[in-house]
C-alpha cells in the first residue's frame, strides 16, 4: 500500500500502475455500456415494431410499472417481504447447517450413519418438498422461509463438514500435545480455521435461498417479488414480470455483494 | 543416577483391515537431564510413533514410558512437542499463539502471561507480538513455535523432524538458533530426524533405529573435539565424518 504513496517510484512503475488503473476503468465502462446498449436496443426494437412489447415488454414501460408500484406504496413492501424471507432462510439454513456439521464432526459414527441420507437429500430437488411444507406449516411466509432454508441447509452441512474434516491433522495434534479436549479442539482449531469455508458456504446458500423464496412465493404467497412475477404472468402483464425480475436481480446482486464484503472482513486474517 | 525419560520394553502395533503392523519392538533407552538425544532411522520406521508415545498422545501395546519416574498415560505439561511445521495459527497474533498452551491447560494468568512476554523479549520477538504469523520470516516463525512450546514450561522437548519444512540455508540457521535456546533454557531434548548430519550436529547421543519393526540398532555417544559446541561448529569437527560414515553404514540404505 505504502509504495503507491511514496514519491520516489520509478517512471516505469508509475506507468505500470497507470496501465493497471486504465484497464480497470475500461472494463467498468464496457460493462456499463453493455447494459445501456442492451436496454437501448430493447427500447428501439419495441418502438419500431421489431418486437411486440405486449410479449417482450420494453424499458420505458418497465419504468412506468415500477413508478406505479411505488405510487401505490406497494413497491418497497414487496421487495422487503422477499428480502426478509431470503435473509431468514439463509441465516437459519447456515446456522442449522453449521450446527449439524458440528454434531457430525463430533461423532464419526453418526457421520458414517448419516452419509447416505445426506447424499440423497443433496441430490433431491428440495423444491419437490414445497407442497409438503405448505400442508404442514400453512400457506404463508413461514412455509416460504422453511423452503428457502431446506434448500440451503444441506449444501451448508456438506460444505462445512468437508471443511471441518479437512482441517490439518497436525494442527489438531499440536493442541492435543497441550492436553486439549474435544471442545477445545473444536473452538481453538476447527472452527477458526474453517471460517473461510463457512463464509463460502454463506455465499452459496444466499443464492440458493433466493431460489427457495421465489419458488415458495410462486406456490403460495400474496405478496413479494415472486408473487408479482407469477401474478404478472397469469394476467399476461409482461411489464410487471420484467420489472419484478429486474428488481430481483438488483436485490440479489446487492445481497451477494454484502456477503462478499463480510467474507473479505473475515478471511482477511486467514 | 536418575533419568528424566525412561523407555522400557516399548512396543507398538497398529491394526488395519490389511493386517497388523509392527511399528516398534522392544525399545529401551534412558535420557538424563539436559541431554540432547537424536533418533535417526530409515523413513517410515516409526520414529514419529516413538515421540507420540513419549508425549502420551497414543498408548503403547507393550512396555511403557516413564517421565521423571512416573508412567506416561496422557499428555503432560512436562513434555513439549514441536512438529515438522511451525503450525502457528494464522488467525492469532504471535502473542496469542505463544500463550496457546497455558490457555488450553487453563493456567493462563498474570504470571504465565508475563513469562510469555519475557521469552518473546529474550528471543527478539517482542516487537512482533501483535503481528500475524504471515508477517514473519520462516526462521522467526520457527522461533515463535519454540517459544509457544517453552511457555508451557516443559522439562523435555520432543522435536519431530522439527526443521524439515524449511529450506536448507534457513534450516542451518534455525537449527543453530533453536539449539542455543534449548541449551540456554537447560532443557532435555529428543530430536527425531532422517538427516544424519543434523542428528549428529546437535546430539550428545544418537540412537539408530532399524527398519520396521523398529528396534534400536546402536547408540552412538557423540564426542567431538570442538570448543563451545554448536551445530555448525560440530559439523567442522574432525570426528564428524567418522560418525556420519558409521551411522550411514548402520542405516544400510539400499536404493
Amino acid at each position: 500500500m505504502s509504495d503507491k504513496k511514496s514519491p520516489n517510484i520509478s517512471p516505469q512503475h508509475r506507468e505500470y500502475l497507470r496501465r493497471v488503473k486504465r484497464r480497470k476503468r475500461t472494463i467498468f465502462i464496457t460493462q456499463i455500456s453493455l447494459l445501456i446498449l442492451f436496454f437501448a436496443l430493447w427500447e428501439v426494437a419495441a418502438r419500431i415494431g421489431a418486437i411486440d412489447p405486449f410479449i417482450t415488454s420494453q424499458p420505458t414501460r418497465i419504468i412506468d410499472t415500477v413508478l406505479n408500484l411505488y405510487r401505490d406504496g406497494k413497491l418497497f413492501n414487496h421487495i422487503a417481504i422477499t428480502c426478509v424471507e431470503t435473509i431468514l432462510g439463509f441465516i437459519f439454513g447456515t446456522l442449522i447447517g453449521i450446527l449439524v456439521a458440528i454434531i457430525l464432526w463430533w461423532s464419526e459414527f453418526l457421520e458414517k450413519v448419516m452419509e447416505p441420507y445426506l447424499v440423497v437429500l443433496n441430490s433431491l430437488p428440495k423444491i419437490a418438498l414445497g407442497p409438503i411444507f405448505i400442508v404442514w406449516i400453512g400457506a404463508g411466509p413461514s412455509a416460504i422461509v422453511v423452503i428457502a432454508m431446506t434448500i440451503s441447509v444441506v449444501v451448508t452441512i456438506l460444505e462445512v463438514l468437508n471443511g471441518f474434516l479437512g482441517v490439518d491433522q497436525e494442527k489438531i495434534k499440536l493442541v492435543k500435545t497441550f492436553g486439549a479436549n474435544r471442545v477445545q479442539i473444536l473452538t481453538k482449531v476447527v472452527l477458526p480455521s474453517s471460517l473461510p469455508v463457512m463464509v463460502n458456504a454463506l455465499k452459496v446458500s444466499v443464492g440458493l435461498s433466493w431460489v427457495g423464496v421465489i419458488v415458495g412465493e410462486f406456490l403460495v404467497s400474496k405478496a413479494g417479488l415472486g408473487y408479482l412475477i407469477v401474478y404478472g404472468g397469469q394476467v399476461f402483464q409482461l411489464d410487471l414480470v420484467m420489472a419484478s425480475v429486474i428488481i430481483l436481480s438488483i436485490a440479489a446482486f446487492l445481497m451477494y455483494r454484502m456477503v462478499a464484503w463480510i467474507e473479505k472482513l473475515v478471511v482477511k486474517r486467514n | 543416577m536418575s533419568y528424566v525419560v525412561e523407555v522400557c520394553k516399548l512396543g507398538m502395533k497398529y491394526h488395519s483391515l490389511n493386517g497388523e503392523i509392527d511399528a516398534l519392538k522392544n525399545i529401551n533407552f534412558s535420557v538424563s537431564e539436559g541431554e540432547f538425544i537424536s533418533i535417526v532411522g530409515p523413513s517410515g520406521c516409526g520414529k514419529s510413533t516413538l515421540l507420540s508415545l513419549i508425549a502420551g498422545l497414543i498408548v503403547p501395546t507393550t512396555g511403557g514410558v516413564f517421565v521423571e519416574g512416573k508412567p506416561v498415560s496422557e499428555t503432560s505439561e512436562k513434555v513439549g512437542y514441536m512438529l515438522q511445521k511451525d503450525h502457528l495459527f494464522e488467525w492469532r497474533t504471535i502473542y496469542q499463539n505463544v500463550i496457546l498452551g497455558p490457555e488450553i491447560r487453563g493456567t493462563l494468568n498474570a504470571e504465565t502471561k508475563e513469562y510469555a512476554l519475557k521469552l518473546l523479549d529474550t528471543y527478539g520477538l517482542l516487537e512482533f507480538k501483535d503481528k500475524y504469523p504471515s508477517q514473519l520470516s520462516g526462521g522467526m516463525r520457527q522461533r515463535a513455535a519454540l517459544i509457544r512450546t517453552l511457555v508451557a514450561k516443559p522439562e523435555i522437548l520432543l522435536l519431530d523432524e522439527a526443521f524439515s519444512a524449511l529450506d536448507y540455508q534457513t534450516r542451518l540457521a534455525v537449527t543453530e538458533d533453536i539449539y542455543s535456546i534449548i541449551k540456554k533454557e537447560g532443557k532435555t531434548a529428543i530430536l527425531v530426524t532422517h538427516d544424519i548430519s543434523e542428528g549428529i550436529s546437535m546430539a550428545d547421543r544418537v540412537i539408530v533405529l532399524s527398519k520396521r519393526p523398529a528396534t534400536i540398532k546402536k547408540i552412538y555417544e557423540i564426542k567431538l573435539s570442538c570448543e563451545k559446541r554448536t551445530p555448525l561448529r560440530s559439523r567442522e569437527a574432525p570426528e564428524f565424518r567418522e560418525y556420519f560414515n558409521k551411522i550411514w553404514k548402520e542405516l544400510d540404505v539400499n536404493v
